[in-house]
């Protein structure tokens, strides 16, 4: 395999070396199942166990027990807003945002079809949310809070514990879509004041196949389905014992590398300053401020994103777009509308993504590589005269 | 990612044609930077032949790749000979296109036909993406053009509306109106399509005749008689008579027997089998 600047994190991690070491022996001779009575699975149960309290630390949860292992972010995502609707049958009104992960956003879609009423909370140009909007939309049939921590596309972190004060003083259930949060910022439930928070393990590198659910203690929840014991019956199915060991490692890890995320926040705003100041094509994509350290998203303009991202490719860049074309439909990233970025620069938005591995020689790779690739597609476009170095006048 | 093929990856990293001409005989420009696809044409025309070509993208790496496969395709080339080109034969020169990037190719054909358009001194904004009914709102896809891209590649479905031309793709408001049109074009389809589908059809097993009947008369007899107010029910298949009730408007129409022989049986010697018959029964 080629060298791959890799740049993509918000899609996906690598596998922490440590992580992946540490779920290997329960892929061979370690086997056993954590639920048996012998030596062989109960001594598994203890790993298990030992994984759980990494992860609660992580999010700084009190208890163990309040972390529940899923299969991913998504079923984390639904297992919180699905299971608390099923416990709270009589209220039918969610509240959530108009720029959630499809994970939160299709469900309530979902919702709506079978007679839930859901308000979506707007952003603004920055992407914040409008939190106004939000605590107007809270009433007495309001049956559960769902708002990211931060967002997967632009890394704009959400006020989550002016959320969690609000919903604590309302009564009103909250979920925190931590997915991409988890690793990148330090993260405490208790000061958030969220009931239940979800998160993803191979968006802070550990495998694929592994996500948490944290549910706080009393907490009024129903499991999506139905089995055995496993995870005090919220999550019936033998465990995945290779993924969450994996997961407890890498979460310990996070913790540890979380000082690390300001050398992560170098080296993207070396990228970014770089960008911005290097064209005049360029526009960035979310507040400058309240956002991870690892996430840029720009946009530039009279050039189409699948395109920058396959030319990149060709470089062996990877990275990622909100561009129609890039998406599989046909319309620019809905977080991006919401925002209100016009389409022009929609279209050509790309998202660097970074993590505590990316280096410092592959940043001022990226940096040397990118104007070649842009200039070869302003050329092509028709939308810019190359010779005079600016964009012809566009009719909508 | 998209599976392209090694030729479409060769002309998105190494277009040929790149470019304007100045004085260009014939210029043709479609899409719009908010739709996220443009392309411009520019071509040099002597004699009858299409001596140059040259264009500018803005879009995907199909949208490039389309655009120079149409120049290396029409340059040499006779302006009637480049005429007959269509949306397949670009997406065939590149070895095949995504169905999603379809509306790549269609793009490149759109280009050509507004540049001789323009090179026969037609006023080029009466042109058949222009005028007739917007159908799709959000890419500002006509009537006409659906109608087209319909016909061109024997279209049956919504889904590949969408892929080949983007409408209903973005709000979905039209969809109902993609499905209007597509049951209308489906019904006038000549009869030629229908012999080049016969040929072709292995011969079926007794439930797949029953499920391919049950599919047909649902999804497209019963649409077309809906349409006039009348109704179908299958109430029985025999090997391969087909035995069904016309209800509604249809059961007390004096041309119900011709109805059904045309109509019915048509459709279902089109997509079933070619020796089904069709049984009237009260």
């Amino acid at each position: 395999m080629k060298d791959i600047v890799y740049l993509d994190n918000n899609a996906t991690t690598m596998v922490d070396p440590e992580a992946l070491e540490a779920m290997m022996p329960f892929l061979g001779g370690r086997y056993g199942n954590p639920s048996s009575m012998h030596d062989f699975g109960g001594d598994v149960a203890k790993d298990v166990e030992r994984a759980r309290i990494s992860v609660a630390k992580l999010l700084g949860a009190e208890n163990d027990y309040e972390i529940v292992f899923t299969g991913c972010g998504t079923e984390s995502d639904n297992f919180a807003i699905m299971g608390t609707l099923a416990y709270f049958r009589d209220r039918r009104h969610i509240i959530t945002s108009r720029v959630e992960h499809p994970a939160v956003l299709n469900l309530c879609r979902k919702l709506e079809r079978e007679g839930y009423r859901t308000s979506l909370v707007p952003v603004d140009r920055d992407g914040n949310l409008d939190m106004e909007f939000l605590r107007k939309s809270i009433d007495d049939d309001t049956a559960i809070v769902s708002i990211m921590h931060a967002n997967n596309e632009t890394g704009v972190i959400f006020p989550v514990e002016e959320i969690g004060a609000l919903c604590r003083e309302r009564g009103v259930p909250f979920h925190v879509d931590g997915v991409q949060a988890i690793g990148k910022i330090p993260v405490d439930v208790n000061r958030i004041q969220c009931d239940l928070y979800s998160i993803s393990g191979h968006k802070f590198h550990a495998p694929k196949g592994i996500g948490a659910l944290y549910v706080r203690r009393g907490t009024r929840i129903r499991p999506l389905m139905y089995g055995g014991h496993q995870e005090r019956g919220r999550r019936p199915g033998t465990e995945n014992v290779p993924g969450i060991v994996s997961m407890g490692k890498a979460a310990e890890l996070a913790l540890r590398h979380l000082p690390d995320e300001e050398g992560v926040r170098e080296l993207r705003d070396r990228l970014e300053n770089a960008i911005l100041s290097g064209f005049s094509n360029v526009r960035l994509n979310g507040s400058k401020e309240a956002r991870v350290p690892n996430t840029s998203n720009v946009g530039f303009e009279y050039i189409e994103g699948e395109a920058i991202l396959l030319y990149l490719n060709e470089m062996g860049i990877a990275a990622s777009s909100g561009s129609a074309c890039s998406s599989g439909s046909l319309e620019p990233s809905h977080v991006l509308r919401a925002m209100g970025v016009p389409f022009t620069a929609a279209h050509g938005s790309i998202r660097f993504s970074l993590s505590r591995f990316t280096t410092g020689k592959e940043i001022d790779y990226t940096i040397s590589v990118l104007p070649g690739v842009i200039e070869r597609l302003l050329e092509i476009s028709p939308f810019w005269d190359s010779a005079a170095k600016r964009c012809r006048p566009v009719s909508p | 990612m998209w599976e392209y093929t090694d030729k479409v990856k060769d002309l998105y990293t190494n277009p040929r044609n790149v470019g304007t001409i100045e004085n260009a005989d014939a210029v043709g420009e479609v899409g719009s930077i908010v739709c996220g696809d443009a392309l411009t044409l520019y071509l040099k025309i002597e004699d009858n032949i299409i001596k140059d070509a040259k264009f500018q993208t803005f879009g995907c790496g199909s949208a490039i790749a389309s655009s120079s496969a149409l120049t290396e395709m029409i340059i040499g080339k006779a302006v009637e000979e480049a005429e007959k080109i269509t949306n397949r034969d670009i997406a065939d020169y590149l070895g095949g296109l995504p169905e999603q990037k379809m509306h790549c190719s269609v793009m490149g054909k759109e280009a050509l036909e507004k540049a001789l358009a323009n090179w026969r001194g037609e006023e080029t904004l009466e042109h058949e993406d222009t005028e007739g009914e917007v159908i799709c709102q959000c890419f500002g896809v006509t009537d006409p053009l659906i109608r087209k891209v319909i016909r061109e590649n024997k279209l049956k479905t919504v889904e590949d509306v969408t892929n080949y031309t983007k409408a209903g793709g973005a709000c979905g408001s039209c969809i109902h109106k993609i499905e209007d049109i597509l049951t209308e074009e489906l019904a006038n389809q000549p009869a030629a399509a229908g012999v080049e589908l016969r040929v072709a059809k292995p011969p079926l097993s007794n439930i797949r005749r029953m499920q391919l009947v049950e599919e047909t008369i649902n999804d497209i007899v019963r649409p077309i008689l809906q349409k006039d107010r009348g109704d179908i029910e299958l109430m029985d298949i025999e090997g391969k008579r087909v035995m069904v009730a016309l209800r509604g408007a249809c059961s007390n129409c004096p041309v119900s027997d011709v109805t059904l022989k045309n109509l019915v049986q048509d459709k279902l010697r089109e997509f079933v089998e070619d020796d089904i018959e069709v049984i009237e029964v009260r």
